[in-house]
């Protein structure tokens, strides 16, 4: 420290409560600038609530809450209705989360609990998380050449065992509603794993211990002290991937096999909200076709808002109580 | 139990209980330990398989075409075997559109970052703000992609790069946001006492004392933000379309790898379908290059506190 080699005797004196104005300037302009740059951040939701139900209004006020019900989507005839768009959404997203919720705790449970040593949980945290990282896009490509392939002898099998049962009375293609289930499936897992890992990390140390000390099993500790006392974040765990799948585009685009109608079977092709939007948007040329694309958008922001909002609250009241 | 009869079953009791401790678990309960390991492993298996699969796919699929040309070629028109195949314009597209995306929202990103981890004290407006960038981060990119749409291309007529630039800066907006309050908030409170006693205003405790150290973690934000944005596809399709040519200027159409891939993965032809793998391998690489390298900055940084 060379500051210090030098003798101190010389009484300094430093004003300490003046300030030029260049720092004041700073100092201010930076605080304005700061605020006015979050607020437009913050603001951008509202933004895209404000532009898209603009654009969506003229439509609106023509299908009124009919297109909701109506199945009709014939766009040189005009005719637009959201049900099957709807129904297909919801019922891949309601697919893929009973799917991910079994495997997604799995894999918080076997990266937190001490069954495998530290070294290679950490590993296979960070693996699945990466699923996370590949976009969208190049899953749907491997979807199309690997995971269809491989899933429709399993397809065929189901059909001619269970075709009995509507979910599978169909002939299969490989493009489906389920595949497009299983590559959900896929994607959501990583945000299943990762928060509700998160969640169990922040179960206190002493309630295993105790549970341990009254004789419980590992597995009776898991099933009697840590699910319970994490049951709502994983609830918040689920009801994120729950807006994810709803929301997820391109994967779902290339395997859902798109077509508009409404089947009992899982193994019929389908079509959803995300979808429809990434295949006709660029070629909407009438007005009225892109305003029926803009209703879907809305109503495809809407339920994922609310999703999410849920979600966040429920993910957020979590990390206070930690 | 009534009152009378407990002081006489005290003693076979804790024989029985003494019993108990010493004996092992009843084969029940052993049975449903195994069962369950088994089961949790088989599914924690399954969740790693489709990772395996899909790196493993691009390696055998993407690999062998990964050539030189592949990096400075434009893509080779169907039925042409001598000319050189490659997606040059898509990485440029990529690369334009990426670029203006980071301008337009790494200083949004960071001031809100900001905003949220060193205004935020006692302040509803911070809340509101925080809660309201988590929400955005959860929109789907499709709607990010169709609000783009109506703000950029309806206003100007015309597919451009400008509106993929935007619909991408939306998405990274949230990241950047988030991770960089996260970042500020590993800052130990002591060190912005300490650079405040020293008589720094506010603006220099912030960028001298808070932000210079938390650069690690803020730069792992960013190349976050960066490698989701090359992978976005649905925000895209729409905005700056594709187009099989260099790009001409931000507000003309522009090609990007990830319509490309998605383009081709569909076509009949092998061709296209083997350019598609081998940009999907260049895409993941720069993904798992990123992941892994802001994952290794982030434990070094833990391990430093």
């Amino acid at each position: 420290m060379a500051q210090f080699a030098e003798p101190l005797n010389a009484p300094q004196t430093v004003d300490i409560t003046s300030v030029d104005s260049k720092t004041v300037v700073a100092d201010v302009g930076f605080t304005w600038l700061v605020r006015v740059f979050a607020i437009l951040a913050g603001g951008l939701i509202f933004g895209i609530a404000i532009v898209i139900g603009r654009q969506a209004l003229p439509s609106v006020q023509q299908f009124g809450l009919g297109f909701l019900g109506s199945q009709e989507w014939d766009v040189p005839n005009l005719l637009f209705g959201a049900l099957p768009y709807i129904y297909g959404t919801l019922v891949s997203a309601a697919i893929a989360l009973f799917l991910a919720l079994p495997i997604g705790t799995a894999v918080a449970i076997v990266t937190t609990e001490d069954i495998l040593p530290a070294n290679i949980r950490a590993p296979i945290a960070f693996v699945v998380e990466l699923i996370a990282a590949i976009p969208s896009v190049i899953i749907g490509l491997w979807g199309i050449f690997v995971l269809i392939p491989f899933l429709t002898p399993v397809f065929t099998w189901l059909h001619q065992s269970f075709g009995w049962i509507p979910l599978f009375s169909t002939e299969p293609t490989g493009f489906s509603m389920l595949t497009a289930s299983i590559i959900l499936t896929i994607m959501i897992i990583p945000t299943i794993a990762a928060i509700t890992r998160d969640v169990f990390l922040a179960v206190p140390k002493t309630q295993r211990s105790a549970s341990m000390a009254l004789g419980a099993t590992r597995w009776e500790t898991i099933f009697r002290v840590m699910i319970p006392s994490s049951a709502s974040g994983m609830l918040g765990a689920n009801i994120l991937a729950l807006g994810r799948a709803l929301g997820e585009t391109m994967a779902v685009t290339m395997v859902i096999g798109n077509s508009a109608f409404i089947s009992a079977s899982l193994l019929d092709p389908g079509y959803t909200i995300a979808a429809v939007l990434a295949n006709e948007f660029a070629e909407a040329n009438d007005a009225l076709h892109v305003g029926a694309l803009m209703y879907l958008a809305m109503i495809l922001f809407a339920l994922t808002l609310a999703v999410n909002m849920l979600a966040v609250v429920m993910v957020r009241a979590l990390t206070k109580r930690k | 139990m009534t009152a009378s009869n407990q002081p006489q079953s005290v003693a076979p009791r804790n024989v029985e209980i003494a019993g108990e401790l010493t004996k092992p678990l009843s084969p029940t309960r052993t049975l449903f330990s195994m069962a369950m390991n088994v089961i949790a492993f088989t599914l924690a298996g399954l969740a790693l398989l489709p990772l395996f699969s899909i790196l493993f796919k691009i390696l055998v699929e993407g690999l062998p075409h990964l050539s030189f040309e592949a990096f400075t070629s434009l893509p080779a028109p169907l039925g042409m075997d001598d000319v050189p195949n490659g997606f040059a314009n898509a990485i440029q597209g990529t690369l334009i559109m990426v670029s203006l995306a980071s301008v337009l929202s790494i200083p949004i990103g960071l001031a809100t970052g900001i905003f949220l981890s060193e205004f935020s004290k006692g302040s509803a407006l911070a809340g509101v703000i925080r809660f309201l960038v988590q929400v955005l981060s959860g929109v789907p990119s499709i709607v990010v992609g169709v609000f783009a749409y109506a703000v950029i291309v309806i206003p100007f007529r015309g597919f451009s790069a400008w509106a993929g630039a935007f619909a991408l800066a939306v998405i990274m907006v949230p990241i950047i946001s988030l991770t960089t309050e996260e970042a500020l908030k590993l800052i130990p409170v002591n060190q912005r006492l300490g650079s405040a006693a020293l008589g720094a205003t506010r603006f220099q405790t912030i960028f001298k004392a808070v932000v210079a150290p938390a650069i690690p973690g803020i730069t792992t934000g960013i190349l976050l933000a960066i490698s989701r944005a090359a992978g976005e596809t649905a925000p895209l399709i729409f905005t700056a379309l594709f187009s099989l040519n260099w790009a001409e200027g931000l507000s003309s159409p522009t090609p990007s790898l990830s319509v490309l891939i998605y383009n081709y993965a569909s076509s009949a032809y092998k061709e296209q379908n083997e350019l598609a793998w081998t940009a999907s391998a260049v895409l993941v690489g720069l993904v798992l290059c990123a992941n892994i390298l802001s994952r290794v900055a982030t434990s070094r940084r833990i391990q430093l506190r």
